[in-house]
């Protein structure tokens, strides 16, 4: 990782730093939406179906 | 243009963490440790939960953790710069800022405590919660700058995930889950005064006031002897509740007789011999606390399965 960076001028290095960042925080909340999703899937189960309408 | 340069200027003084620092915050080691007894304590516990819940639940605790080091990193800059073991971190070795770090550790702290709420109970949540508030307040800023007692009562915090995932299980609170809790409580002083006799040096240079530099290497040998032992019969408990039978008993006693035995073994000696004996006693500690968890884990595996041993 270090050794990529090495060629690299300050701007670029911040740049491919901040993009990795964004990358590992988007995969994080795109795990906690199907986290919250499947949750509720287990949750509610057959009972979803079972409501007044 | 003005924005590029201006962008230019920020990345030379600072290029921004990498993704890697902010795992590293998080203290990964530590949080295997949370997480294999948390998950122990969730499997022990007397009730069902769906494997996918449990695994979000895990998820929680893990993350609580790691928030919690990062917080703890976030406060410790300051000493960490100094240690040997802890001036490779990523606030003092100036690859994140401590304001990152802060930000960092109170967004995932929110987040954990949230998440396990809603997909367990409050009870589960409110233990973390306390846990988190117990390991950066009260052990970070308050007892561990300024009693040689810091990590008796700071380790408290460690004790919990068990507890956590117990109740994650059952919503409530026992007797069992108390004494998962005092295992690791009690194991916790001779664990770390075994790494504070060996890193003495260290600490005083930081201005920790860790029981070797305050009380003596004497009185700490003695003090490890006596949570030695009282480790050991602690770690009976299980049996004496009935939780567990003597598949757990006897790897039980036999962890424990070498705990003590090594513990003794670094009471007896002193100087270069001493050190080097803490540290045996320091790696064995974690071994300890791994295999007992293991065995108490298959134990109950074996009365689920089998209806007794």
């Amino acid at each position: 990782m270090a050794d990529e960076e090495k060629n690299m001028t300050q701007a670029e290095i911040f740049q491919r730093r901040r993009r990795r960042r964004s990358i590992a925080i988007g995969l994080a909340l795109g795990a906690l939406v199907l986290i919250f999703y499947a949750v509720t899937v287990i949750k509610l189960g057959p009972g979803v179906f079972d409501r007044p309408l | 243009m003005a924005f590029v340069e201006h962008n230019a200027k920020t990345a030379s003084t600072s290029a921004g963490g990498r993704v890697e620092d902010y795992v590293a915050l998080l203290k990964p080691r530590v949080m295997s440790l949370v997480v294999f007894t948390a998950f122990v304590g969730m499997l022990v516990a007397p009730g069902d939960i769906h494997p996918f819940i449990g695994f979000v639940a895990i998820l929680c605790i893990a993350v609580g953790a790691g928030a919690s080091g990062a917080l703890n990193m976030w406060y410790d800059a300051d000493i960490d710069a100094i240690m040997s073991r802890t001036l490779n971190r990523p606030i003092p070795s100036g690859r994140v800022s401590r304001d990152d770090a802060l930000g960092f550790g109170l967004t995932l702290s929110a987040f954990s405590v949230g998440t396990l709420g809603l997909v367990t109970n409050w009870l589960a949540a409110g233990l973390l919660a306390f846990t988190i508030f117990f390991y950066v307040v009260i052990y970070t800023m308050w007892l561990k700058r300024s009693t040689p007692q810091n990590i008796v009562i700071g380790g408290a915090a460690g004790a919990f995930p068990p507890m956590i995932g117990w109740a994650a299980v059952t919503g409530t609170v026992s007797m069992d889950a108390l004494i998962l809790f005092m295992i690791i409580f009690l194991w916790t002083p001779p664990h770390f005064w075994a790494l504070a006799l060996y890193k003495k040096g260290d600490y005083e240079a930081a201005g920790i006031p860790m029981l070797p530099n305050v009380a003596g290497e004497r009185a700490t040998q003695n003090q490890i002897v006596i949570y030695t032992v009282l480790l050991t019969i602690t770690g009976f408990g299980p049996v004496l509740t009935g939780l567990v039978g003597w598949f757990y008993a006897i790897p039980a006693a036999v962890l424990g007789a070498i705990f003590s035995v090594l513990a003794v073994r670094v009471r007896m000696a002193s100087g270069v011999e001493m050190k080097r004996r803490a540290r045996v006693l320091f790696a064995y500690s974690l071994s300890y606390l791994f295999v007992l968890f293991v065995a108490l884990l298959a134990d109950v595996g074996l009365i689920r399965w089998f209806g007794t041993v």
